[in-house]
């Protein structure tokens, strides 16, 4: 379980985050919404060490951030983060999966069986097997990012952070990557823009506005037109889908 | 590797390079079959010249590989941190004004030394000056850093008008393993061996460097520090290869990238590969320097460069167009 609190966080001459809170949910996703530039990758960033925030507290299990190595804190959280596009170097599926073996490694130890059977095994769970001699730059964005979780269920960290995982996507690897994460049923913080998929897929939401969480709640609760349009400034109607909150969006009137 | 003992002026066969070779080493009695002048050319020349090409060139293969997964860039080589340009700039001292000639017979490789860790510092400490060091970061500090000693070297050539002085410098900037003794080749297999057997230990964190360092963290590896204990260890290597056999470019470029045509990107394999290519390489194109002209010498940085461009320019030819 991750727990921040009151972080405030500042890069150069901006503050990014002021007083923000967020912690995971057991077994739930949790979503993390708001404008751009509201902080939301800032807040993930700091939720596993990349940012260390100037105020505030980071709580991994109780335990202070600060007080952990980086290998102690990958042990308890696997990232999809926004880099993760492995563009910079041509490797196989089955090998990327496999580096997600390296906290439980020192590091001059080699994987062993057990790690590339775990390693198979995630790629199973996110139906990829008979990929891993695939190279990744030879998949399509939607099987690059279920590449991406496999290799965070490889880790076996009980807390997994997604940083916008449907970016750049089509409209149905959207759905099958959500589908995804909600069928692993770790705890989860998920930063997603758009708010139906936020609506469809997520136990709860946290809502962020110039570097603090302003609401947080049941989907239902947040995804309001009097709760999202001061922040977004758009108009927001809510149309009826099922057991879901749907949105359509407009310009204010003026 | 015997055979390239073997080659130069004076052509001497691999079982006569293996006699002389065992007779030094394991007491292999001397026959009469050899000629002291032989004997004198293996032992005294071209051994210790071959074997100072090999760890040269296996640490300018490993560190460009290093750099090339810190920097995440296919094209960072070893002197992108400005270290040869420091090394270039004590040896030009050393060399033009005498600078260090108190430092004993070896002063102008203990200058050059110097000079690459001087430049070591000023990058590392540019790159620092805004807190961590970012691939991009390391990059500016060394580029600027290169150019500055590198016109400081220039302006010392200028000021000391020599001809004969000018030449050796320039001899000393294209690199040379005609330096080669027995005396120094310990310190430097010990100094680039450590760091070698470093990086090697280190070769996972390097793939996942090389993913991004959201990536490396999220995989419980700092990047921050990780780089920095690299980049020290990895210029180090190369102020040694520098203050030992002057600035030979395009192995540490070259090799790496053959190496990743062979045996792919993992750095498991990809470590001992670019260190072995990047001997072989120097090695050979060393005996091409002392073959083409002879009896002349060529620098053998303007054999790497002739050799080395068409093959690099292949090689990228072939890469996928999406990468």
């Amino acid at each position: 379980m991750i727990a921040a609190t009151g972080i405030d966080l500042r890069l150069g001459a901006s503050d990014v985050l002021s007083g923000a809170r967020l912690c995971t949910r057991p077994g739930q996703v949790v979503g993390l919404i708001g404008p751009n530039g509201s902080g939301k990758s800032s807040l993930l960033r700091c939720l596993y060490g990349m940012l260390r925030p100037n105020r505030g507290a980071v709580l991994i299990d109780d335990k202070a951030i600060e007080s952990m190595s980086q290998r102690s804190i990958a042990r308890a959280i696997a990232v999809v983060a926004q880099d993760a596009s492995a563009d910079g170097i041509d490797i196989t599926v089955g090998e990327f999966v496999l580096l997600g073996r390296h906290v439980h490694r020192g590091d001059h130890e080699g994987f062993t069986d057990d790690d590339c059977k775990v390693a198979l095994d995630g790629l199973e769970m996110v139906d990829l097997s008979g990929f891993a001699e695939r190279h990744l730059h030879e998949m399509s964005g939607g099987e690059r990012q279920r590449v991406m979780i496999a290799r965070c269920i490889a880790q076996q960290s009980p807390v997994i952070l997604l940083d916008e995982p449907t970016n750049h996507l089509d409209v149905r690897y959207q759905h099958e990557v959500l589908t995804l994460v909600r069928q692993l049923k770790n705890d989860t913080i998920v930063v997603l823009h758009d708010l139906n998929l936020a609506g469809r897929y997520c136990d709860h939401l946290a809502l962020l506005d110039r570097g603090s969480v302003v609401y947080q709640g049941q989907p239902d609760d947040v995804l309001r037109s009097d709760v999202l349009e001061p922040v977004y400034g758009i108009e927001v109607r809510r149309l009826a889908d099922g057991q879901h909150p749907y949105l359509a969006f407009g310009p204010l009137a003026r | 590797m015997i055979v390239a003992i073997g080659l130069g002026p004076v052509w001497v066969t691999p079982p006569t390079v293996l006699r002389i070779i065992g007779h030094h080493t394991i007491g292999v009695p001397e026959i009469v079959s050899w000629a002291r002048t032989d004997d004198a050319i293996i032992w005294e020349v071209r051994l210790p010249r071959v074997l100072l090409g090999a760890i040269v060139g296996t640490a300018l293969g490993v560190a460009g590989v290093t750099l090339q997964a810190l920097v995440r860039n296919p094209l960072a080589e070893p002197y992108i941190l400005g270290v040869s340009s420091g090394g270039s700039t004590g040896a030009a001292a050393a060399i033009l004004f005498g600078v260090g000639s108190g430092l004993g017979p070896e002063s102008v490789s203990l200058m050059a030394f110097l000079g690459a860790l001087g430049a070591l510092a000023l990058v590392l400490a540019l790159a620092r000056s805004t807190g961590r060091i970012t691939p991009s970061r390391m990059i500016v500090a060394g580029v600027a850093v290169g150019y500055l000693l590198s016109a400081t070297t220039s302006l010392l050539i200028l000021f000391a008008d020599s001809a004969e002085g000018a030449r050796a410098v320039m001899f000393w900037l294209l690199g040379s393993l005609a330096n080669a003794d027995w005396s120094t080749l310990p310190i430097g297999y010990l100094g680039m061996g450590a760091g070698m057997v470093l990086v090697y230990w280190w070769r996972r964190r390097l793939d996942l460097l090389a993913l991004g360092d959201e990536t490396a963290m999220a995989s419980g590896v700092d990047p921050g520090r990780t780089r920095m204990v690299l980049v020290v260890v990895v210029a180090l290597c190369v102020g040694f290869a520098v203050s030992l056999s002057g600035g030979i470019g395009f192995v540490g470029l070259a090799a790496p990238h053959i190496a990743r045509r062979i045996v792919g990107p993992i750095h498991r394999h990809l470590v001992p590969a670019s260190a072995a290519l990047g001997a072989i390489i120097l090695v050979w194109a060393d005996v091409a320097a002392r073959m083409v002209l002879q009896p002349r010498e060529l620098p053998i940085g303007v054999v790497t460069g002739v050799l080395g461009a068409p093959v690099l320019v292949a090689l990228v030819r072939k890469l996928p167009h999406n990468n």
